[in-house]
Formats: structure tokens, C-alpha cells, sequence
């Protein structure tokens, strides 16, 4: 579960976030969408602890990430599972080592890493990339190794920022159906996108944000933003 | 624990055989910072030498009064030698002293004729005093001055040396505390090249390092293959820079002993080579892992 109590973030006086209060349950898919500025990457920040809320507080499982110190957020990262508009896959390691990288974190042993990297390569359809360094791929094969790494070591939620922001269409409906696919197998999937066409297709639960504030939280939600 | 401890090594060779030119550079700095640090504890083993044999010139002379016995300079030589401040006494008989004087002017006709002339033996008989720290002399000079047999001694030769033997203690003074200095200098200028070459190498590395720690990478897991990685650099550049600086010394040492008879540079290059690649290893290791520390510390505050 996560939960944001009354969270607001300022950066120099202008408020990021404003009085903020949500709530996702086990297993639900919410996209979280709004234009650029509206909030929705500082929500992702804050969930992960890279920013601190200047009031409220956030839950994610059992922890109080407004609490967290320094050296208590790799932790919570690790419960984490987290896909970047910008892939952020390590540069110098391949494909298969990204996804390996995660497991590692979690503490699983080599053998293990070894029967679930291949599965995973296969599952997002990159069997054969596994030996490639990052920048031997696109756009749309660095995302889906993101999202193996993400969803690997099994989290109990995918927070995904917009991770469509840099792809083609194409590209665009295969994160999307990977995203759900996650879905399905009971991970909480929290998406952040401004893209109609994303939202639209989806047809799960969608909050709004404009300049910081709610503006509608609805199941089976549309991009309402005009 | 042993599973994390394995990883973290086997990323640090990783990156260290993936990064070669980066390697390749940053070992090459490193063997100058260490054969800096080579040459010093060389130059300090020679100013070592060059201070030693120095002292091991001054000395003070002490002439007895011809009526002085034998029993008697040994005598008074026992009690120099339990003076603290005395390395060494030597007893130089007249007959010796003879035997040193026409030895030393065996080619002068004029010298040698006027001997025969005299006849007799007109030397004294003396004691050679050493002591262990030139700056003693003075102490030496005034035991003796106020001892109980100084009635016995006809002259000390100290209190004509006393400028030169001063001014030799004070040369031998300023040599090894330049050379300190120098050492000290000149290692921390090596060090501080290195450092900055490794922070630049960790500098391209910044995106990597901030990845990491989003997707929650411990610091310590983060940092371990750096830390590798540096003591990897000091091992190679320790053995590479002994190296280098073995055929050095072996070209240098002759010239070197041409100039101090009884100082061998490559003997104790040879001698001390275990001890030289110690010192290395440890000062490669600790610069390299140090300086991963210190610069991969910044980009953790994600």
C-alpha cells in the first residue's frame, strides 16, 4: 500500500506538490497524469525518497519514507521496482547484467540469477540482446530492459515515470502491455504520463494533478486534462 | 555476506579490465607517484650514507705528554669509551704515529731526510676519539679538560677543528633535514596527481554511480568495486615501478660508488628489494583505495 497524507513540496517558495492525499491499495493500477509541471515526477521522487516532502507524510508498505535516513533508502529502493523516462540503465554493464544488478541487490544467489535473467530477457523479447551494452540498443529495448530490471526480483510495486516519454507509438503500446502484464501478476503499478493516448487505452483508475493540487481521482479514469 | 563480498571483487576487475585506457593511464600515473616515492627512500638511503661517512671523518685527536705511560692512555681510553656520547677510541702508539707520518710522506725527500736527521721519534703517542653525534665534541672536549688526568695530555686537537668539525656537523644537519623536506614535498605532490586522476576516472563515472544508488544500491556495495579498483592500481604500479627502477639503479650504482667507496646503491637495492616492494604495495594500495573513497563519496547523496 501506499499512501500520501497531506504531502506538499516546495522548491524555493513555489509549490511542487500542495497539500497532496491519496491512497493505492495492493494491486491496483493508477496512472498518475497531468501536463509538464503538474507534479507527477515529484510524486515518483518522493516515493522513492530522492526528494523529501517539506510537509505530510508518505507511506510505502510499512515504511515512512518522509522518516527514512540516508542510508535506510537503499532498502526501500529494493522494494521498489522503478522505470525512468531516461532508462537510467547502467552504462558500462549489458543488458543482462542490468537485470542481474537488481537480483544482486536483493541478496539472490548466482544460481538463481542465472535461470531468472534469460526468463526475463524472454519475457520482454530481447532473448538475444543479453550481451548488449546499453548504448547498442534503442530506445524502446533500453525501456524494456528497464522494466525487467524493475520487475525482477519481484517488488510489490512498479513505480514508472514516464517511461513512454522518449518512444515512438509502436514502442509506446509495448510498455504499456508490459506494464499491465505486471499488473496482472498482483504488482501495484504506479504510471506517470501525460499522454492521452496512454491514459485513454488503459482504462484503470487515473488521478489528475494540476499545479500541484488533485483535481479528480477516478476509476476507470480518462485524460480529463485540457 | 561471502556471495556480496565476491561481487563486489568481481565488478572491480570487471571495470578495471573494461576501462583499460582509463586504467592504463591511471597505473601509469601511479608508477611516477611510486617512483618518486622509490627514489626518495633511495635518496634518503644515500644522504644516510653520505651523513655517515662524514661523521665517520670527524674526530677529535688527543696527544699525551711524552712521561705518559702506556697503562696509563689505555686507561684514560677505557673511560672515553664509557662516555655515552663515544661510538669509538683508538690508541695510536709513538711508534705507529711514526710508521702513519713516514708512510704518508714515504715520496718526500725533504720530510724523510729531516726524519733520519732528527733520529729519535719526535711523535706522541694519542688517543682517536669518535663519537656517536658530531654535535658531542664539545662535550667530549670538555670532559676531558676537566678530568683528573689532564695533566697528562700535552694537546687536544679539537680546539683547532672546533670551526670545521661545527661546520661539517651543521652541513650534515641541513642534508638530511632538506632531504626530509624534499621527501615530503615531493610525495605529496605524487599523491595528490594520483588522487586527481582517480576522482577524474570516478568523475566519468558520476551517471553510473547515481544510477546505482536509485535503483538501491548500498553505498558500501557501490564503493567496494571502486576500492578494488584502486588497490588493483597499486599493485600493478607498485610492481611496475621496481620495475623500471631496477636497471636504474643497476646503471647508476658504479658512478655512484665511484664517488662513496663503501656505499653499494644496487646492494641495497638488491638487499632491501622485498622490503622496497612493500612499502609500495602498501603506499599504491592506500593511495588508490583512499582516493576511490574519497572521490566516489559525492555522488552518493542521491
Amino acid at each position: 500500500m501506499i499512501a500520501f497524507n497531506h504531502v506538499t513540496k516546495q522548491y524555493n517558495n513555489t509549490a511542487a506538490l500542495d497539500d497532496v492525499t491519496f491512497k493505492v491499495n495492493p494491486g491496483e493500477f493508477v496512472s498518475i497524469v497531468g501536463k509538464s509541471g503538474a507534479g507527477k515526477s515529484t510524486i515518483v521522487k518522493l516515493i522513492i525518497g530522492e526528494e523529501r516532502p517539506t510537509h505530510g507524510r508518505i507511506l510505502v508498505g510499512s515504511n515512512e519514507v518522509n522518516k527514512l535516513k540516508s542510508d535506510e533508502l537503499p532498502r526501500l529502493r529494493r522494494e521498489v521496482g522503478i522505470v525512468f523516462q531516461d532508462f537510467k540503465l547502467i552504462p558500462t554493464k549489458t543488458a543482462a547484467e542490468n537485470i542481474s544488478f537488481a537480483l544482486e541487490l536483493a541478496g539472490r544467489q548466482q544460481h538463481e540469477i542465472e535461470n531468472l535473467v534469460p526468463q526475463m530477457l524472454d519475457m520482454v523479447g530481447l532473448a538475444d540482446k543479453a550481451d548488449n551494452f546499453p548504448n547498442e540498443l534503442s530506445g524502446g529495448e533500453k525501456q524494456r530492459v528497464a522494466i525487467a530490471r524493475a520487475m525482477v526480483h519481484k517488488p510489490a510495486v512498479v513505480v514508472a515515470d514516464e517511461p513512454t516519454g522518449n518512444l515512438d507509438d509502436f514502442n509506446t503500446q509495448e510498455i504499456i502491455k508490459l506494464l499491465l502484464k505486471i499488473n496482472e501478476f498482483g504488482t501495484t503499478v504506479i504510471l506517470s504520463t501525460h499522454s492521452r493516448h496512454v491514459v485513454d487505452s488503459i482504462n484503470k483508475r487515473v488521478i489528475s494533478l494540476s499545479d500541484g493540487k488533485i483535481i479528480s481521482d477516478e476509476e476507470k479514469g480518462k485524460y480529463t486534462i485540457l | 555476506m561471502a556471495t556480496t563480498l565476491a561481487r563486489i571483487i568481481k565488478y572491480g576487475v570487471q571495470n578495471f579490465l573494461r576501462n583499460g585506457w582509463l586504467s592504463a593511464v591511471t597505473i601509469l600515473v601511479m608508477v611516477l607517484a611510486l617512483f618518486v616515492f622509490n627514489s626518495l627512500v633511495i635518496f634518503n638511503f644515500l644522504t644516510d650514507s653520505a651523513s655517515f661517512a662524514l661523521k665517520d671523518k670527524i674526530d677529535i685527536s688527543v696527544y699525551f705528554k711524552e712521561i705518559t705511560g702506556e697503562d696509563d692512555i689505555l686507561k684514560v681510553g677505557k673511560n672515553l669509551e664509557a662516555l655515552p656520547e663515544v661510538r669509538a677510541v683508538e690508541y695510536i702508539s709513538k711508534e705507529n704515529a711514526l710508521k702513519i707520518f713516514s708512510d704518508a710522506h714515504k715520496e718526500d725527500v725533504v720530510i724523510s731526510s729531516a726524519l733520519e736527521e732528527l733520529g729519535g721519534n719526535p711523535l706522541l703517542a694519542s688517543l682517536n676519539v669518535k663519537a656517536k653525534d658530531p654535535n658531542d665534541y664539545d662535550k667530549i672536549a670538555s670532559y676531558l679538560e676537566n678530568s683528573s688526568f689532564f695533566a697528562a695530555i700535552e694537546k687536544v686537537t679539537y680546539a683547532q677543528n672546533q670551526l670545521v668539525i661545527n661546520r661539517l656537523a651543521q652541513v650534515v644537519n641541513a642534508l638530511e633535514n632538506v632531504g626530509i623536506s624534499v621527501v615530503i614535498v615531493l610525495a605529496l605532490i605524487a599523491s595528490l596527481v594520483t588522487f586527481n586522476t582517480i576522482r577524474l576516472g570516478i568523475y566519468s563515472n558520476r551517471e553510473e554511480l547515481g544510477i546505482m544508488r536509485l535503483v538501491g544500491a548500498s553505498n558500501k556495495y557501490i564503493r567496494g568495486p571502486y576500492i578494488v579498483n584502486g588497490i588493483l592500481y597499486g599493485i600493478i604500479a607498485g610492481v611496475l615501478s621496481l620495475v623500471i627502477a631496477a636497471p636504474i639503479v643497476s646503471l647508476a650504482s658504479p658512478y655512484l660508488s665511484a664517488f662513496m667507496p663503501d656505499v653499494s646503491l644496487s646492494n641495497y637495492f638488491y638487499g632491501n628489494l622485498s622490503k622496497l616492494l612493500g612499502y609500495q604495495l602498501m603506499f599504491g594500495m592506500l593511495l588508490g583505495s583512499v582516493s576511490s573513497v574519497i572521490a566516489v563519496r559525492r555522488y552518493l547523496k542521491i
